[in-house]
């Protein structure tokens, strides 16, 4: 591989403890290795279930790994994210790896361009500045512009996701997480979506993404890594 | 007034009824209070807890400055007890006639005269004597207890010298009305580092307090509390840089003796809402009448014929 | 990463007089700016916790470091009482459940505001009235309450009051107690959003105690949650929220709706 190496999953498996089903446990996948390089886009594929963003969250260290190691490159050198500290795996929240989840998660009273320039603001720009980003954005994604001031939690799922999609692509993050990024979206915002997606590829993004369309998967994705395969027979 | 003469004399004096001792307090009592006494002077503005006794009077009427009294007084001495700056009121005069009576020590009306002052509300105008001692009574010690309740927590605050909070107070003064009215009992802050409370004096009589040549001694007899400034100590009132402390002042003179630059009270002389004002201090005002000044009214009265302060 | 930490607490125990045991044997290292949460049932230790941290309550056992201005590293317990009560002043700030606790009701808002400010020598009524000002807008009082008295004002209000009266002295490190608890939910909302902002504004660290997971959600970078004195679980709040792997935390979790 030619590409500088930015994501480097060894040997990971995830395994969830039900305390509360009386201690049953739940293989979900087991030895994933998957290499991902500046400016390449590997999708995530598997059949409902299969564990496709219990590996992305995994990636994002919201889900802990039961074994196995997540290496991402942070400040010019492979980390392991899932044995590091809180405060550098917040710091490379913040400063490498963004997360796009399925949905938005709203935060009471903060108006939808709020939401979007307070992640520009959080990787150092100005607040001003922000603003402008975040609409320019929020219009190319014909979010109407009536909406930006209103907290998002009255709009509907493909006003939400584009919300949320403004949000993790206002900032060029070396790794992007994208679970479902278009799922509720139609088709004239579904391809400014890939727009912005090419565009963060081009500047060098590496991307490990869910997605079921299969075009939006075909105009995205370099290759595809099927989860399936490495589940646990239960 | 001239000085009224001992009932007794000599150190081995009793009161004239023979039932107290010399000046009321038994002389256990005198000396746990001079210790409290002595530890006040040597931590000027500090609050020293004493064990009060009751005296044959109601809290309220003076009973901590009694007690101060009754412990510095000697048989030399001359005491002169003043009511808001007046001898004639009926606290005043009861004071003066208790010592009178339980220690035969000779009263007088004249602040030059007297080694002894006790006051409640006023500091007279004549400047103090090295050898002379004035009593405060004090109704509320504590400066900071409107603001915070908790004497454990007042305690500390004193201990740590944290005075913020005194600031406090005269930040809502200033918020509430435009400017601090706090015009009695103002606090001050001794030898730059205790919190006081003067007593319910007029903060016009606050600048006295600062390096007087006199001891002045503090008594809080419900709250059992003694302080003290020693001579020449360091006294400043609170204030706002934008807002310094100002005492009050008086655009007119005394009506009567013509004094400028002294505390003046208001006396409504009729029903029609005729009113003068005067020195508050009586003694100094009698004396500067009787070195011949003459303020309006009295010239007015003067010139009419008849004595204006009769 | 190169910012030294300012809170540090090693094996911080507390058992109360009758055997009681408060906390347990808790460690955590909070950097400038984080915001650590604190989560269990009722009883678990969390306000003894928080009292030990606070330089309140001597731990039986452990230590509490924190970064005393030009000083380093210092146990909060070995400083002199002035100089702990000095931090309280500065430095630290609790935000109380009760606001009663933390106001003076009887000074008005502007003087709760100032009173930090003139603690630490501000003698200047026009520049501490302003900086008041400042504060009880940036908790969206009204300038025209700031001569009222707080209990003239709501719930809320009072909440707000006692969060401007702490942040006006900038401090580094601020203390909450249930920030949210006697508050209807709207006015929850509000103040969380509020203390949101306020914390990512100013970098101000702070250690937040409450039983409502949506709180530590919105404001809490990382979180420990507590039970019977002990910490059960720690991690990033959104690892422990969604990927709880201690029985009690995975309990906790599920009995809840949607944190
Ligand atoms: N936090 C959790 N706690 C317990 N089990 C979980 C948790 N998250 C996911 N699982 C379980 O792990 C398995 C994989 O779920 P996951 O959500 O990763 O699937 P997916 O491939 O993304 O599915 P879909 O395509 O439906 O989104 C499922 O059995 C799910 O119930
Ligand atoms: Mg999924
Ligand atoms: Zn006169």
């Amino acid at each position: 591989m030619t590409q500088h190496m930015m994501l480097q999953v060894q040997d990971l498996s995830k395994t969830f403890t039900l305390h509360t089903q009386g201690g049953a446990t739940l293989p979900v996948f087991d030895g994933v290795n998957l290499a991902v390089g500046a400016g390449q886009c590997i999708a995530l594929t598997g059949a409902s279930g299969a564990g496709k963003s219990t590996l992305l969250r995994s990636l994002y260290a919201n889900y802990r790994p039961s074994s196995g190691q997540v290496l991402v490159r942070h400040r010019e050198a492979m980390v392991d994210l899932t044995g590091a500290e809180p405060r550098l795996q917040l710091e490379i929240r913040r400063e490498t790896i963004g997360y796009v989840s399925q949905f938005l998660r709203v935060i009471p009273r903060i108006p939808a361009e709020g939401i979007v320039a307070e992640a520009a603001v959080a990787g150092g720009m100005d607040a001003a500045q922000a603003l402008d980003a975040a609409r320019a954005l929020l219009r190319r994604l014909n979010l109407p512009e009536r909406l930006w001031s209103v907290p998002p939690a009255t709009f509907s799922g493909g006003e939400q996701q584009r919300v949320n999609i403004a949000r993790g692509l206002i900032r060029s993050f070396p790794v992007l997480l994208l679970d479902e990024p278009t799922a509720s979206l139609d088709a004239e915002n579904r391809n400014v979506a890939v727009a912005l997606i090419m565009e963060a590829k081009a500047k060098g993004a590496a991307i490990v993404a869910i997605c079921h369309d299969e075009t939006v998967r075909a105009e995205i994705a370099d290759a595809v890594f099927d989860v399936s395969a490495f589940q646990v027979a239960a | 007034m001239s000085t009224l003469q001992p009932a007794g004399s000599g150190a081995q004096f009793h009161s004239i009824d023979g039932v107290y001792n010399f000046a009321y307090l038994d002389e256990q009592t005198k000396r746990m209070i001079r210790r409290a006494l002595l530890k006040a002077v040597a931590i000027p503005g500090y609050q020293v807890p004493f064990g009060g006794r009751e005296m044959p009077v109601a809290y309220g009427w003076g009973t901590g400055g009694m007690q101060v009294t009754a412990s510095i007084l000697g048989v030399d001495d001359v005491l002169k007890v003043i009511d808001q700056g007046a001898d004639d009121t009926t606290n005043a005069v009861s004071i003066r006639r208790f010592f009178n009576r339980t220690a035969g020590v000779p009263v007088t009306e004249a602040t030059t005269e007297a080694t002894v002052i006790q006051t409640r509300h006023r500091i007279p105008e004549k400047t103090l004597r090295e050898d002379q001692v004035i009593v405060y009574q004090v109704p509320m010690p504590e400066p900071l207890r409107k603001l915070e309740p908790r004497e454990t927590e007042t305690r500390k605050m004193h201990a740590f010298a944290e005075y913020g909070l005194m600031q406090v107070k005269l930040y809502e003064d200033i918020s509430r009305h435009g400017e601090i009215t706090t015009t009695y009992d103002y606090p001050v802050e001794v030898n730059a580092r205790y919190m006081m409370a003067p007593s319910p004096i007029p903060k016009f009589d606050n600048p006295k307090m600062h390096a007087m040549p006199a001891l002045q001694l503090f008594g809080a007899g419900r709250e059992k509390r003694i302080y003290a400034i020693p001579p020449y100590t360091k006294v400043r009132s609170l204030d706002f840089n934008d807002y310094p402390f100002e005492p009050q002042q008086f655009e007119d003179p005394c009506a009567l003796c013509d004094a400028k630059g002294v505390f003046l009270d208001e006396v409504i002389l009729d029903d029609k809402g005729d009113h003068m004002f005067v020195c508050s201090d009586s003694d100094h005002c009698r004396d500067r009448r009787a070195e011949g000044h003459m303020g309006p009214r009295a010239r007015e009265a003067a010139e009419k014929g008849y004595g204006a302060d009769e | 990463m190169s910012d030294a930490p300012l809170l540090e607490a090693e094996g911080v125990s507390h058992t109360y007089a009758g055997g009681q045991v408060g906390c347990a044997d808790v460690g955590f290292t909070l950097y400038p700016g984080e915001v650590l949460g604190i989560v269990g049932e009722s009883g678990s230790g969390k306000s003894t916790l928080l009292s030990c941290l606070s330089g309140a309550l001597p731990p039986s056992r452990g230590r509490v470091r924190f970064a005393v201005r030009g000083q380093g590293m210092q146990d909060v317990f070995k400083l002199s009482e002035p100089e702990r009560r000095l931090l309280m002043r500065t430095d630290w700030g609790i935000v109380h459940q009760n606001p009663r606790d933390g106001l003076r009701m009887s000074v008005s808002a502007g003087g709760n505001v100032g009173e930090r400010l003139m603690a630490v020598g501000a003698r200047h009524y026009g520049d501490i009235r302003s900086e008041a000002l400042d504060w009880l807008g940036r908790v969206e009082i009204d300038a025209e309450r700031v001569d009222h008295l707080p209990r003239t004002f709501s719930g809320g209000m009072q909440q707000r009051t006692q969060i401007a009266r702490i942040l006006v002295s900038q401090p580094r490190l601020v203390f909450m107690d249930e920030p949210t608890g006697g508050l209807d939910v709207s006015v929850q909302a509000r103040l969380l959003d509020l203390l949101r902002g306020l914390v990512r504004d100013l970098g101000v660290a702070a250690v937040v105690v409450t039983h409502d997971l949506a709180v530590v959600r919105l404001l809490s970078d990382r979180l420990m949650v507590m039970r019977q004195g002990r910490v059960v679980e720690s991690g990033l709040t959104d690892q422990v929220l969604d990927d709880p792997q201690h029985p009690y935390s995975q309990l906790l979790v599920s009995s809840v709706l949607q944190a």
